[in-house]
């Protein structure tokens, strides 16, 4: 009994480590240009298959041992996805910005962009599912009595080290400066000597690694990777940045976290398919009773 | 000539909101801008500093040049960096999610590694010693007039020759207003040219060595300060009588 409440526990913070991972990166964006980057969710994925092709041609390759393997992927990984984020603004949201476009285009933009990436993915990979190969071996560690297993513990950890470098990076640099500026105003940007442009393709391209590396974190625990694999948890990573009041990265871990705690508490007292019908009443009743989410406060009107 | 303006058109969408406006400023001046509201001032500083449409005008016709050459291909953020002219922009626009500190700092993103940042910041901190004491709030905070002040703290950090000021006394008590020329005044002793866009003709005109006068988006009078004080046209219509 007591040993299975604290594998839920653990459970919870992985799938919470996933939908902050995520959450952080709408987060991130939708700070710096006002926009919901819908295609989020399908960057993930395609974090995911970048990693599972890069780790299939460095098995192939020979005998490299898997640490290096693993130590090899992890960045490049999180570049090639960041590179894709940073494509996908350039392609798309930039020339709608630069013709002042409604900001309803260029969600429906992002929209389509998503899709875009699911069915290339579709066409050009077919419908089959692929397994990610195993690079680490899974093992048990025991941690003051609690058994948990390695990847699981890795993923909590990498989760929570994100976060900490990231709101570093926001509230000590000057890039992060410039980050939390442009979001409060993006006419003066360029008065200070800024390319508004830099800042926003270092966003896309944060926003988008970290995808990458939750797309990689994910496949390894859930080896099974498929075109729509990005689309719910996408979704579900976009409720909980909203939750925790879009526009805070603290939001966004604590959304994540909440998400992932309250759907592994709806399976562990509820039928399995009660899961998200649960989780998002739930959500639903916080949006209500706190509409700017937990962390979010309406914006100061400015004079 | 530090700036030359020839024959400038400028648009907003499809309306046209200067007609063909030429002016100059030469280093070390002070000159003014007066003119109504909605007579074109800030389209003219946003056109100087080139900021993008569709918030900022569209040039259509003439030149802007900075020491001869012209600067029309030249983005915003380069016209500050490259060319060292900074605006103040008319209802201030600091960052006021940011501190006193960060705002200051933030102006300092493009400026060279080795420059003497510290020695910039001491000379904003001694022409506006309130700014010292404020530097760790949030910046949303302070005074109308404390605003006013980083506004003009941030320009001098991006270390800019030649500042636009678009009504800097907007909404500030006399003595603030007179604080702050003051600071204007010591600034231009020490090199800086200034283009002061005012509603108060008086105030602006007392303060500048030359002015021009615009209205609907053409200049309709120039000359140097004295001239323009005296000129009966002007008085009746800018200064009251």
């Amino acid at each position: 009994m007591f040993d299975g409440i604290i594998q839920n526990i653990f459970n919870a913070l992985q799938w919470g480590s996933f939908y902050s991972l995520i959450a952080l990166g709408y987060c991130l964006v939708y700070g710096v240009l006002l926009l919901i980057n819908f295609a989020h969710g399908d960057v993930f994925m395609v974090g995911a298959y970048l990693a599972f092709f890069l780790a299939t041609c460095l098995l192939g390759a020979g005998s490299l041992p898997h640490w290096l393997i693993l130590a090899l992927i992890v960045p490049l990984t999180m570049i090639l996805t960041s590179l894709v984020g940073v494509a996908i603004e350039r392609v798309a949201y930039r020339p709608l910005r630069r013709k002042g476009a409604n900001k309803l285009y260029v969600v429906i933009t992002a929209l389509m962009c998503g899709l875009i990436l699911e069915h290339a993915n579709l066409a050009i990979f077919g419908a089959s599912r692929r397994s990610f190969p195993t690079l680490v071996d899974q093992a048990t560690i025991n941690l003051a009595g609690l058994s948990v297993t390695n990847l699981k513990m890795a993923v909590i950890v990498v989760a929570f080290l994100v976060f900490i470098l990231l709101e570093l990076v926001i509230s000590k640099t000057k890039i992060g400066m410039a980050m939390r500026a442009i979001s409060y105003d993006r006419f003066a940007i360029p008065l200070m000597g800024i390319p508004p442009e830099n800042i926003i393709v270092f966003t896309f391209a944060l926003g988008s690694g970290l995808a990458g590396l939750a797309g990689l974190l994910f496949a390894m625990s859930y080896p099974v990777l498929d075109p729509y694999m990005g689309a719910m948890i996408g979704w579900k990573a976009f409720i909980a940045a909203v939750v925790g009041g879009i526009g805070e990265i603290r939001g966004a871990l604590v959304g994540g976290f909440l998400l992932g705690f309250v759907e592994i508490m709806a399976v562990a007292f509820f039928p399995s398919t009660f899961r998200d019908l649960i989780a998002f009443t739930i959500l639903l009743l916080i949006l209500w009773k706190k509409p700017t989410g937990l962390f979010g406060v309406s914006r100061y009107q400015k004079i | 000539m530090l700036l030359t303006v020839e024959d400038l058109h400028a648009n907003y969408g499809t309306i046209e909101a200067l007609h063909g406006i030429s002016l100059h400023v030469a280093e070390g001046e002070i000159v003014t801008l007066i003119g109504a509201n909605g007579a074109g001032k800030t389209t003219t500083l946003h056109s100087i500093m080139r900021l993008p449409p569709p918030e900022a005008p569209k040039t259509i016709k003439g030149d802007i040049k900075i020491q001869g050459e012209s600067i029309l291909a030249i983005p915003t953020h380069d016209v500050v960096r490259k060319l060292h002219v900074a605006l103040v922009p008319e209802g201030r626009r600091i960052f006021g999610n940011l501190s006193v500190m960060e705002n200051l700092t933030l102006a300092t993103y493009a400026r060279n590694r080795n420059d003497d940042l510290e020695q910039d910041l001491d000379q904003v901190f001694t022409l506006f010693p309130r700014l010292a004491e404020r530097r760790k709030q949030r910046s949303e905070l302070l005074s109308g007039g404390e605003q006013q002040m980083l506004a003009m703290g941030r320009a001098l950090m991006s270390n800019c020759r030649f500042i636009l000021l678009d009504e800097p006394s907007m909404g500030l008590a006399p003595l603030l207003m007179q604080e702050l020329f003051k600071a204007m005044r010591q600034l231009n002793e020490h090199g800086m040219t200034i283009l002061l866009v005012e509603q108060n003709a008086r105030v602006a005109l007392r303060f500048a060595h030359r002015g021009y006068v615009l209205d609907t988006g053409s200049i309709v009078a120039e000359g140097t300060s004295d001239l323009l004080l005296n000129d009966p046209e002007v008085k009746r219509a800018y200064l009251g009588g």
